[in-house]
């Protein structure tokens, strides 16, 4: 179990946890990992995600209705830790189902669940400190967003501050689906490789094959959410597994690596 | 405090001042996108806050545009009514567009054209800060949107027709309970797309440093202007003053110049809906009311949610009182006990607008009424050489449309102007 990417680009896959149930959930995982998914990250549905476009506001709202909360996100990190020991899972939060919790409470439960790491969308660098320490003491690594506002200062501390990975918001916005990748995006990923060793992986606005090989040429990985999960909003729950698969053997190039 | 907070409380002990902090409250907690935004708009604003010329712009046009300075009125038949206290009101009623909301709407469109920003976006509840910010975009030449919650713009239907004939966009928000907190969310994912070009006027002392600091020295005029007034027609401090606290802009600016003075009571009024349980009403400080200390919209405060950490639903009359969390600064004054919060009832309110409306002639918004209900609970406990002060916060006319629906005036006695207090 750890964070790395096997070829290039690695692919992150994002799933709203909970839509349209945990254990589709789950099983979506499964079949992501094995089609050449390299990360999950399991999204903690939240009642206001003020960083999401409507794609995955609707899967959260539709989660949150379901009753998903953060311990379901946790028992199914721990299901598919069990299944696929060598996946890399990332839980992925807005901050307050976190504080409600408990820092502390969260990241033994989130050790125990098998999680690799944690990122919070509105947890910045400055408001980190305590943060951090409690992630490091219980092996977690956490991994913070870089945008293509941050100035050079703020990514140096960003890039200090994340482990596994970097995660480059290609674009600013909201996360969702675009035709084209941003112009923004390889100026971003230079400017960190100024600050790092660690792969940087490229998300918000990512979805086709196009996309994957097209930041393949600078990034380390691409993040993609906004379109599996809105291939999972149009397909049937027992369906959803093996569409999510395909799709992600497609973003991969074809070659079904598991 | 529980333990969440006090894991913030490590956080906030290292940088207090620099990170915006009340307390453990406030801070930053905001996607990375908009960081370089909130840090430009920080030191934008300690550039104008030191700049005389500012500082006379923006108080030649709160003189001249807006009306201020705004009435301290002794309220003398409310006062008698209630057997106790004398009662003085701070009008800011009377104030331009009908409310405080404008003393920071203007204050923060001087900042965004300072800044060379041409758009704004705003987020709106009871469509007061939304008819505020798009006045003041009137008045410079703005191209200006505001979002607001589609339950808010039924129930506010007059100020969403004000917006548009100032010639703002008025963009209906549908998600969750499709009010002011959701308006946030939509006028935030703004922000985060259009993040280079626009300037985002915050309506309460909410959101991300340096929006809760910057939003209560905008408002800061009210107490500034009543301290002098008070002094000036009583010849001494009021024992207490009351508002009423949604955000809270309009208790933070009332209560500001009071808080050294610790002889004088400060009591906010949140809005206790039309029940205790979670969803029914919006009293963020309530014991056992589900108001924790959480993050929401980029603030560490008071936060109405369930245990799992899902915002609440919330409830009341007044939809510019219908928010899940409170300015962190409230938090801190609440922790300390500097301030005390309490609450009204929405039958609560609609009576205490119909008692100032029949006392004094002046029918208060539905927000404001909350504070004169406490008021008169209060009042008569108190002797009559005690002096309480009331924000008057905004003004009844938006409230027509629903007041009409809430309240049957058929069987009233009108015309000899007296009313039964409870």
């Amino acid at each position: 179990m750890a964070i790395a990417f096997k070829k290039r680009p690695g692919l992150v896959i994002y799933l709203t946890t909970g839509d349209p149930d945990l254990e589709t959930t789950r099983l979506m995982a499964i079949e992501a990992i094995d089609a050449g998914a390299d990360v999950i990250e399991l999204g903690v549905p939240f009642s206001d995600p003020l960083a999401d476009g409507p794609v995955i506001q609707r899967a959260s709202q539709r989660a949150v209705l379901r009753g998903t909360r953060l311990e379901d996100v946790l028992r199914v990190c721990r299901e598919i830790r069990a299944a696929r020991p060598q996946a890399g899972l990332l839980l992925f939060s807005y901050l307050n189902p976190v504080l409600r919790m408990g820092l502390e409470k969260f990241a033994q439960a989130a050790r125990d669940a098998g999680a690799d790491g944690v990122l919070l969308t509105d947890m910045i660098v400055e408001e980190a400190e305590e943060y951090r320490r409690v992630m490091r003491q219980a092996g977690l690594m956490p991994v913070f967003l870089a945008a293509p506002t941050s100035p050079d200062g703020r990514l140096q501390a960003i890039a200090e501050a994340c482990e596994g990975f970097v995660y480059a918001i290609s674009r600013v916005g909201i996360t969702g689906t675009q035709a084209e990748l941003a112009g923004d995006a390889e100026a971003l990923v230079r400017r960190l490789r100024r600050f790092t060793q660690l792969p940087i992986a490229l998300g918000f606005g990512v979805s086709t094959r196009e996309h994957v090989r097209a930041l393949g040429e600078f990034a380390d990985a691409a993040v993609v959410g906004s379109a599996i999960v809105g291939l999972i909003e149009r397909t049937p729950a027992e369906q959803a597994p093996r569409a999510v698969g395909e799709l992600v053997q497609q973003l991969c190039g074809g070659a079904k690596t598991a | 405090m529980d333990s969440t907070a006090g894991a913030m409380g490590t956080i906030a002990g290292a940088a207090r001042e620099a990170l915006g902090r009340f307390g453990v409250y406030g801070g930053r907690y905001v996607p990375e996108t908009l960081m370089a935004a909130l840090l430009e708009l920080e030191a934008a604003y300690a550039e104008a806050q030191a700049d005389p010329a500012f500082h006379a712009e923006l108080d030649g046009l709160l003189k001249d545009y807006c009306g201020r300075p705004t009435p301290l009125y002794a309220a003398k038949r409310l006062s008698e009514m209630l057997g106790g206290a004398r009662i003085y009101l701070k009008r800011e009623d009377l104030l331009h567009t009908g409310a405080h909301k404008i003393n920071n709407a203007l204050g923060q469109a001087l900042l965004a054209r300072r800044m060379g920003k041409q758009r704004i976006i705003a987020e709106t509840g009871a469509g007061q800060h939304g008819v505020a910010t798009a006045t003041v975009c009137a008045l410079f030449g703005m191209e200006c949107v505001v979002y607001m919650g589609e339950e808010d713009m039924r129930r506010q239907e007059l100020n969403v027709f004000r917006m548009r004939l100032l010639g703002a966009e008025v963009r209906g928000v549908g998600a969750g309970s499709a009010t002011l907190k959701d308006a946030i969310n939509e006028a935030m994912r703004d922000w985060v797309t259009n993040v280079r070009s626009s300037f985002y006027i915050l309506g309460s002392a909410l959101g991300a440093h340096p929006y809760p600091t910057m939003v209560r020295d905008f408002q800061r005029v009210i107490s500034r202007e009543s301290k002098r007034q008070i002094l000036e027609q009583a010849g001494r401090l009021p024992d207490a003053v009351i508002a009423c606290v949604g955000g809270g802009s309009n208790a933070i600016g009332a209560f500001y110049e009071y808080i050294p003075e610790e002889n004088v009571a400060l009591i906010g009024v949140e809005a206790g809906g039309r029940g205790h349980g979670l969803g029914e009403h919006a009293a963020r400080f309530a014991q056992q009311g589900g108001g924790v200390p959480g993050v929401l919209q980029g603030t560490y405060s008071y936060v109405l949610q369930d245990e799992a950490g899902q915002i609440a639903a919330t409830h009341s009359v007044s939809a510019g009182l219908d928010y899940a969390s409170v300015g962190p600064e409230h938090a801190m004054l609440h922790d300390s006990g500097r301030a005390t919060y309490t609450s009204a009832t929405d039958a609560e309110a609609l009576e205490a607008t119909k008692v100032l409306s029949r006392t004094e002639g002046i029918i208060p918004a539905l927000e404001s009424a909350h504070a004169i209900a406490e008021v008169i609970k209060f009042a008569p406990r108190l002797g009559k050489e005690k002096i309480v002060m009331v924000n008057v916060s905004g003004r009844g006319d938006k409230d027509m449309g629903i007041l009409t629906r809430e309240m049957d005036l058929s069987g009233d006695a009108t015309g000899t102007g007296k009313v039964s207090a409870r």
